[in-house]
């Protein structure tokens, strides 16, 4: 049977094409494509390190603040700036909301649609919709006149005939099991975390200046400053705000996301059995407790798993990273058949697919806009997932407790995890539990202003002129998608070679040199599909990753030639 | 009150008519209109059915979607539920692959010259559009079609109207606005990075009111947003007009919100109503968070306005008359003639203070 094409993937960030072989009902093979191409690393070339943050953030603007984050540490890394505690403790805070937010965002709006039937909602029975909210929250929002007043609003809007976005789904596929009131209370869900996003969100806008993109970001610390007398700082008016913010995110976390993803996951359990893919796990950890560039002690711990074992995490080191272009467009200057380290890569793009308009990617030669990022030559997996099975297996406390305790609702064994359903508990996971730190961050931060540390910068290096005449350094950040990594050299005060290896890009990787699959790929194999033409199944699959490919899209090179290195870390 | 009008869907759903008066009144302060016009914008938005939009991502991050989800005045939910149909959008909508291509191609075929047309990201122009393809299909094509039959255009966010990042020098895969990518079509541009989703709404609400997209300048931008540089209403003003200056980040002066025009701010050449309107419904923006302005809504700004930390140069004819097609002239100039960099803020001497 020819291949199966879903493109565009929709749901996501950016433009990711799925081509896919299946035979009796399942998925035989499967090829990830990243259509969109920017050149973003031929932008940066020659500019000042210090801009570099406002560049990369613009990968991409649903996660926004990843890119900043890991650029100032790059940066800082590369000059060895140490930045004060209380950049580090606004970077987390900003980091952690991003992260909170946006996975609900993700659990409701981009990928709640695989699971819940819209359509099915309008035939719930508002009373036990009620009954069963009440059930498993003690939400307020959860009475007979409240499911009423949502079926109502979507039933108007279905009789006016203009379905918008809801047009042309999969409504009433075979695959949608959920009963229709637990249907139309998650729609009701839907609608109200629409309003909640917008407004726990304005912790990052106070302390980011605005979301998305936030403009505080420094190499050396954060342009906010702090002064609790003074009307144009962080004061004690900002510090009730970021706290009130930080305590509706974690109810409706707790009250909301929570009991809706074990409710829906409850129906979905098959889905514990499809999706595996590699098996290796990959987290550069994140949340530093110090302020030491690239430190290892932070909130959520630095690992790797392999194959699935539990039972051992080790550890990472920047320099076991490579990237192919084996079947990307790009071509390297000693041939595609090796990969290089994101210090001596190279950018030199070079589309050889087929003229648009094209019906199949030739998938035996090159066929994405994404590298293929290698650890130890093994594809990774990277997300929520990965972080919390290393934390998991390092013996993390809270992710301990949690993750046990979830497995224990849902009556299924830690095998579990390693499935399409396990990236999605995962990711709920996570979210409860650094929407549980962000009042503990507030207050790290309100105690060193207690003790009249208003230090947001370090500015002994901020002068191009104080640095050496090259450096070179990476900084790390864990992405709500997972690990992210960026590698810059810096030669006369500017820009000469910056390279992004990002969650998506692991994520959604092509195969490499050897043939191995990257985890889309790995994962779909196996998934059944009930109807070709209706693929809901690739859908949920992928957006269990949650894929962001303006991200993945390789970036950034400045120079295509390799520099004789200068110092190595 | 018609069966079919908004204001029956709203009171159905429990937002009084005072309620949507308020609202009315409020999208007359965002479009710069006294408030006797909250009237005439009710009226138009009780009686006229959805119009239709598609929102379309070309080489684009997402911003300017997750900016229409912060909206406020109305939310994106009575957006999408209630007041337009949006038929296509790649980041919402629940069909993929095949399905969501019909959804697309449904609009343009049936409604042809009559829907509204959003446009995100650059367009690639270089190597027959290799650079983007959806469905197989390239950007560079998409656009034409997609824009050529809608009745008109909105562009957000600087790269869908000017290019933006991907067109950033050496511009890799010759990246453009959709101006420039589409000839003869009627484009409105809403320049940011991303756009402040108070002018989408404010745009939005122009055109469901007056029946036409809201006049523009030079460069397509609309006059209530872009008519006025940040500069012009910014709440440090007085500390640019009195000389006081921030010289360190962290300095008592940037504690206590002083000018950050030392510091590499751009709001003294960049149109745009930021420092009124603010962003996340008036939580902060750049300056009131302590960071200059980089001008992300002024044409090639990654490209004329760095470095950021880089003190504005002297730029010929500042001042507070000064129209925005002047400065924007200017400005090529000073970039084309190499002008040195450090040269003194010709503003803060005219008003006789001292700037060091």
């Amino acid at each position: 049977m020819p291949k199966i094409v879903v493109d565009p993937i929709t749901r996501i960030e950016g433009h990711l094409r799925i081509e896919a072989k299946v035979e009796g009902g399942k998925i035989v093979d499967a090829w990830s494509s990243s259509t969109m191409f920017r050149g973003i690393e031929l932008i940066l070339k020659d500019r000042d390190p210090r801009d570099a943050w406002a560049f990369t953030q613009r990968i991409c603007g649903v996660c926004t603040t990843v890119h900043a984050t890991a650029s100032v540490r790059a940066v800082e890394n590369a000059l060895g700036i140490v930045i004060p505690d209380n950049a580090r403790i606004i970077r987390n805070l900003i980091s952690g909301i991003q992260q909170v937010q946006d996975h609900v965002i993700h659990f409701y709006h981009l990928h709640a649609l695989d699971w819940v039937d819209i359509v099915s909602a309008l035939k719930a029975d508002p009373a036990k919709t009620s009954e069963l909210a009440q059930s498993i929250s003690d939400w307020p929002k959860s009475s007979t006149t409240y499911f009423k007043a949502i079926q109502d609003r979507i039933k108007a809007f279905v009789e006016n005939g203009q379905l918008g976005p809801f047009a042309n789904a999969y409504w009433g596929h075979p695959a949608y099991k959920l009963p229709a009131e637990a249907n139309l209370m998650a729609v009701a869900h839907y609608l109200e975390a629409l309003d909640w996003q917008r407004d726990v969100i304005k912790m990052q806008a106070l302390l980011g200046a605005k979301n998305p993109h936030a403009q505080t970001y420094l190499v050396g610390g954060m342009s906010i400053p702090i002064d609790p007398n003074s009307e144009n700082a962080i004061n004690a008016g900002s510090i009730a705000f970021l706290k009130s913010k930080a305590a509706e995110a974690l109810d409706f976390v707790q009250k909301v996301y929570i009991p809706d993803l074990l409710a829906v996951a409850s129906f979905y359990k098959d889905w514990a059995g499809y999706g595996a893919g590699l098996g290796n796990y990959l987290s550069y950890g994140d949340f530093p407790n110090d302020c030491e560039s690239n430190t290892k002690n932070q909130w959520l711990p630095q690992g790797i798993i392999k194959n699935k074992d539990l039972g051992k995490v080790y550890p990472v080191d920047h320099k076991k990273i490579s990237e192919y272009v084996t079947h990307s467009w790009y071509e390297y200057k000693e041939g595609d058949a090796k990969g290089k380290h994101p210090w001596e890569g190279e950018t030199n793009y070079k589309y050889s697919g087929p003229k648009p308009p094209y019906e199949f990617l030739d998938t035996d030669n090159k066929y994405t806009w994404l590298k293929a990022p290698r650890y130890e030559e093994m594809a990774m997996e990277v997300g929520p997932l990965s972080r919390m099975l290393v934390a998991y297996a390092s013996g993390h406390k809270r992710v301990k407790a949690v993750v046990d305790s979830v497995l224990q609702k849902l009556g299924v064994g830690a095998e579990a995890l390693f499935s399409t359903l396990g990236r999605v508990a995962a990711r709920g996971i996570e979210t409860l539990i650094v929407a549980e730190m962000l009042p503990l961050w507030i207050d790290e931060l309100v105690a060193n202003i207690a003790k009249g540390d208003y230090k947001v910068h370090n500015g002994e290096l901020w002068d191009p002129s104080t640095w050496p005449k090259e450096a070179q350094g990476y900084g790390f950040h864990e992405a709500p998608r997972g690990a992210l990594g960026h590698w810059i050299i810096i030669k006369d005060g500017k820009i000469a070679n910056y390279q992004c290896v990002v969650p998506s890009t692991w994520n959604g990787s092509p195969r490499d040199a050897k043939g191995q699959r990257g985890a889309y790929e790995a994962s779909l194999i196996g998934t059944p599909v009930a109807d070709p033409n209706k693929p809901v199944e690739i859908l949920r699959t992928v957006h269990s990753f949650d894929p962001c490919m303006s991200c993945a899209v390789h970036l950034v090179d400045a120079t295509g030639k390799e520099l004789n290195m200068i110092k190595v870390l | 009150m018609e069966k079919d009008s908004l204001l029956h869907d709203l009171s159905q759903k429990g937002v009084s008519r005072r309620e949507f008066m308020k609202f009315c009144t409020a999208m007359a302060a965002a479009l710069a209109l006294p408030s006797s016009f909250a009237p005439q914008i009710a009226e138009a938005i009780e009686k006229k059915k959805k119009p239709t939009l598609v929102w379309v991502e070309y080489q684009d991050c997402a911003g300017n979607t997750e900016s229409l989800l912060r909206a406020t005045k109305p939310t994106v939910a009575d957006l999408v539920l209630d007041i337009i149909s949006v038929d296509y959008h790649e980041t919402i909508m629940a069909a993929a692959g095949k399905q969501a291509e019909k959804s697309l191609f449904d609009v343009i075929n049936n409604q042809k010259g009559n829907y509204i047309a959003v446009v995100e990201g650059s367009i690639p122009m270089k190597d027959d559009g290799v650079y983007c393809t959806i469905g197989g299909r390239s950007a560079t094509d998409l656009v034409q079609q997609v824009c050529g039959n809608a009745l008109a255009t909105i562009a957000v966010g600087t790269c869908a109207c000017y290019g933006g990042l991907p067109a950033a020098h050496p511009n890799p895969t010759g990246a453009v606005g959709v101006k420039d990518a589409v000839s003869g079509i009627k484009v409105v541009n809403l320049p940011g990075c991303p756009v402040n989703v108070e002018n989408i709404t404010a745009t939005v609400v122009h055109y469901l009111t007056f029946g036409a997209l809201p006049s523009t300048d030079r460069l397509g931008r609309p006059y209530f947003a872009y008519g006025e540089r940040i500069h012009d209403h910014c709440e440090r003003r007085a500390h640019f007009d009195a000389g006081q200056f921030v010289r360190q980040w962290g300095d008592e002066g940037h504690r206590q919100g002083w000018c950050l025009y030392q510091m590499g701010c751009k709001g003294p050449e960049t149109f745009k109503n930021c420092s009124v309107v603010k962003y996340n419904e008036g939580t902060s923006w750049p300056v009131q968070a302590g960071h200059g302005c980089i001008g992300c809504a002024s044409p090639n700004f990654w490209d004329t306005m760095t470095p950021f930390y880089r003190r504005l140069p002297h730029a010929p004819g500042v001042s507070i008359e000064t129209t925005a097609d002047k400065i924007g002239l200017g400005l090529a100039a000073a970039a084309a003639a190499g002008v040195a960099v450090h040269a003194v803020a010709s503003s803060a001497r005219k008003s006789g203070h001292k700037e060091e």
